[in-house]
């Protein structure tokens, strides 16, 4: 509708993501090398910061990012932490299986993000 | 193991808050539908998450939740923003329609001083009638074309209205009508259910994050929430009515805003109000 008036806020902009991009997504994936990673960790940055994509700063401090929200944890020390990747992919993919109240948005139940996505997203977050 | 209590521990607060919360609030379509009982642990629930915010204060949103805010409202408040609004809703206000009535012809008390009784469940159509509502269908009674729902127009009238209103207490009533208590129930559930692509509920960010940062804005407790309304916002430049927050809140989550004024708002209108029955209207606000 014309008369809802749109702000600028961190959340308002929608994603988009088409079907093909995460069939492409997948097959990208299971070829991934140690050398990809590393790019992928940098990728996985600019996900998290991307307002609408990860837009991970809305909720948590993260090292690097500016203006972040205090909703969240900050993460910090996520490489020792969980030091198992697979409990940061099921973290971003759906929070509400390990905490049914939590405000953190199912990225990957959601398709906010792609798997793929999802996996670059770990690669930084080990870097922290 | 390890993974369970690291997560427990990191949303031990939030967690508990939230589920005392839901025991007073429940879902279950057989639970009995008490809306005092609902107030009551409404409050209490603020009361006892911010003990050292004043009970009055909580109708300032952002606000209270913040004392280096606090600050700067006080000083804006020398020179509120929502002064020019203010003065363009006192002049409409009295201003006659083409054939001679005005506002004051449709409201009680010729409209001053009656902010808090609103929005009131009208039992002859079975609905809920905001002030906003009313406002559009007072013009249209009256041979003039609504007004906007989200525009400059309708917040200077409502401004007015709750300023000549201000503290007095909120003070919403649900008749005896099975359809009132309805709508109230419905209300407390479009408010508590989460939705859109970042399956945020409005109780999300404004129950269980009040006070907290999302990015650089600071989230409203939900009690004595629509007190303020309407506000005007820095990062607006302008005036916002209710309608035009709550859509801007359902656009915030990704999800799609229903038209303003839809039953489904006006019903959450009525929950919101009446559980902050007793706090004192404050609008218009200002806020960062
Ligand atoms: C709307 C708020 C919100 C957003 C957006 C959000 N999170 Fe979270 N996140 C939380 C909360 C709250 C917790 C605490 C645990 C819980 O609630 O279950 C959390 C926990 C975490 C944890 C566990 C931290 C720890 O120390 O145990 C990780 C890792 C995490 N989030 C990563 C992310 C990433 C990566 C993104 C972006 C892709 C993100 N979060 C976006 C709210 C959010
Ligand atoms: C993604 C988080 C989020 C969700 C979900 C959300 N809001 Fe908000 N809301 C905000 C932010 C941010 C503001 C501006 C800061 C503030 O005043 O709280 C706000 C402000 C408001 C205000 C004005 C408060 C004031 O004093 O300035 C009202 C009223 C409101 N929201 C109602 C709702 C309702 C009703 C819903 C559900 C339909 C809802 N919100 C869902 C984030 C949210």
């Amino acid at each position: 509708m014309t008369e809802t008036p749109v702000t600028d806020h961190p959340l308002t902009r929608p994603a988009r993501l088409p079907a093909f991009a995460l069939a492409l997504a997948i097959g990208a994936f299971a070829g991934a090398s140690t050398a990809q990673a590393q790019s992928a960790a940098a990728e996985g940055q600019k996900l998290a910061f991307d307002r609408s994509k990860g837009n991970c700063l809305t909720c948590h401090a993260i090292k690097g990012g500016n203006l972040p929200g205090s909703i969240g944890p900050e993460l910090i020390d996520i490489k020792s932490k969980y030091p198992n990747r697979e409990d940061l992919v099921a973290i971003i993919t759906d929070e509400t299986l390990r905490n049914p109240l939590t405000v953190m948005p199912p990225f990957g139940r959601n398709r906010i993000l792609t798997p793929r996505e999802i996996d670059a997203v770990v690669d930084f977050l080990q870097t922290l | 193991m390890k993974l369970r209590s690291a997560v427990c521990l990191a949303s031990a607060a939030l967690t508990l808050g939230a589920v005392t919360f839901a025991g007073a609030l429940p879902f279950r379509a057989t639970d009995k539908i008490d809306p005092v009982a609902d107030a009551k642990a409404f409050q209490k629930f603020f009361t006892d998450k911010f003990p050292k915010v004043k009970y009055e204060d909580f109708v300032n949103g952002p606000y209270s939740m913040n004392e280096d805010l606090h600050r700067q409202w006080q000083e804006k408040e020398q020179f509120p923003p929502y002064e020019f609004s203010l003065e363009m809703g006192k002049e409409m206000f009295s201003k006659p329609f083409k054939n001679g009535k005005s506002y004051e012809d449709c409201f009680p008390n010729k409209g001053i001083g009656i902010r808090q009784n609103y929005p009131y469940f009208d039992e002859k159509e079975g609905k809920v009638i905001t002030l906003e509502l009313a406002l559009n269908r007072c013009r249209e009674a009256n041979g003039e074309p609504p007004f906007s729902y989200v525009r400059d127009e309708m917040a200077a009238l409502t401004a007015y209205m709750a300023f000549t209103s201000r503290g007095k207490p909120m003070d919403i009533k649900i008749p005896n009508d099975p359809r009132a208590l309805e709508a109230y129930q419905a209300g407390k559930e479009y408010f508590y259910t989460r939705r859109g692509q970042l399956n945020f509920s409005c109780a999300t960010c404004h129950v269980q994050s009040p006070g907290e940062r999302i990015r650089a804005e600071i989230l409203a407790p939900a009690l004595g929430i629509v007190n303020a309304m309407p506000i005007y916002r820095s990062e607006w430049s302008g005036m916002g009515t209710t309608s035009r927050r709550f859509t801007t809140c359902n656009s915030q989550i990704r999800g799609v805003p229903l038209s303003p004024q839809d039953d489904e708002y006006r019903n959450v209108e009525y929950y919101l109000s009446y559980v902050s029955n007793g706090l004192p209207i404050s609008g218009p606000g200002a806020r960062p």
